[in-house]
């Protein structure tokens, strides 16, 4: 039954992704290696570039992409209730029972440690997806790893330019230069 | 208390579908829908659901719609408000999806793609800079970010164990701080 499947893979990505926005990437990646039948490591950048680009959070929408790739449309749906499901959960437990639970010493003490770990978790993932990008055919693609170089100083520089718009020079490059192959 | 749920989704099926990459992105919106139009928090009080949302398990987006619906009618109103958030992403994502599944094939397509992953290596990079900016600042944040780099890349631990880690190892190290200092 890969419904029922779906929605405990992505229930657990729910449960354990803690940060929003990428925190899911580093479990997309773990669930192409466990389930490649499903999503593969390389569809993951796809998921990334089109979830950045429409509106929705990025997480809701990575879940529904990968839920589509592994089992179509009625896949979407099931990975991004099973996403959502554990949030409801525990929120309405805090929203219940905890008032100030954003301000509790002890989440506090745990988020001292999550936070970088979280990022170590996110960078794990990009250097996974660095990998297939510049080492995806078993060489070393140096015109790809040459524009990587100069697109992250052009991000990093041109700050305020939307993704989109670094999606979109990326589609062309690959398109026109074939710097991706 | 008399909220409707219709408006309840309504609101957040905006909220969803007009914020780009949700997170901080999705306060002008929030603002806008849940403070200025129906009035069912005061910013002050969207601040602090915010922040709960961050330091809860899940995305923040829904945990903040999550709490908003919670609060205005109880576990019926935190799932339809849940509903609303995700409804433009199920539907866009899903529609995109199937029309990729068709172009997948062609030469020019898969070229394009080739390009857009390496953008996408260049936005991560810019994420987690951003990220690390905020959360590892000293030296033992920065040890605590490179084990967790090490534990996955190197030695293939799965990520839900660097975060069950992690949260122990923070209680842990708050008590034995809390200890010190008394």
């Amino acid at each position: 039954m890969i419904y029922l499947a779906l929605f405990w893979q992505f229930f657990k990505i729910g449960l354990f992704s803690i940060g929003g926005g990428l925190a899911t990437l580093p479990f997309l990646y773990k669930l192409a290696e466990t389930h490649p039948h499903w999503i593969t490591a390389s569809q993951i950048g796809d998921m990334v570039a089109i979830s950045e680009s429409t509106p929705g959070p990025i997480g809701i929408n990575m879940a529904t992409y990968a839920g589509f790739q592994s089992a179509g449309y009625l896949g979407g749906v099931i990975a991004t209730l099973g996403e959502v499901a554990p949030s409801v959960i525990i929120i309405i437990i805090i929203a219940r029972f905890l008032a100030n639970f954003d301000k509790n010493p002890t989440v506090k003490d745990a988020f001292w440690a999550l936070r970088p770990s979280v990022v170590g978790l996110i960078a794990f993932a990009g250097l996974k997806l660095l990998g297939i990008v510049v080492y995806g055919q078993g060489v070393f693609n140096t015109q790809a790893a040459l524009v990587f170089a100069i697109l992250t100083v052009a991000v990093l520089t041109f700050k305020r330019v939307h993704p989109l718009i670094w999606i979109s020079i990326g589609a062309i490059l690959g398109m026109v230069f074939n710097v991706g192959g | 208390m008399n909220t409707r749920l219709i408006d309840l989704y309504i609101a957040f099926l905006k909220i969803g579908g007009l914020t780009f990459g949700g997170g901080y992105a999705m306060l002008p919106m929030l603002q806008r829908e849940v403070i200025d139009k129906h009035g069912w928090a005061t910013l002050e009080e969207v601040l602090d659901i915010y922040a709960i949302g961050q330091c809860t398990p899940g995305i923040i987006a829904v945990n903040t719609a999550t709490m908003i619906g919670y609060r205005q009618r109880g576990v019926i109103g935190a799932i339809v408000a849940t509903l609303g958030e995700v409804t433009p992403s199920v539907v866009i994502i899903t529609a995109l999806a199937s029309l990729l599944v068709r172009v997948q094939d062609l030469v020019l397509v898969q070229r394009a793609f080739a390009g857009i992953r390496i953008a996408v290596c260049a936005l991560i990079v810019q994420s987690i800079l951003t990220l690390a900016k905020k959360s590892v600042v000293d030296i033992p944040t920065t040890l605590l970010f490179l084990v967790s780099v090490a534990l996955t890349l190197g030695f293939g631990l799965s990520p839900i164990a660097v975060i069950i880690l992690a949260i122990g190892l923070g209680i842990g190290v708050g008590r034995f701080r809390e200890r010190g200092t008394r």
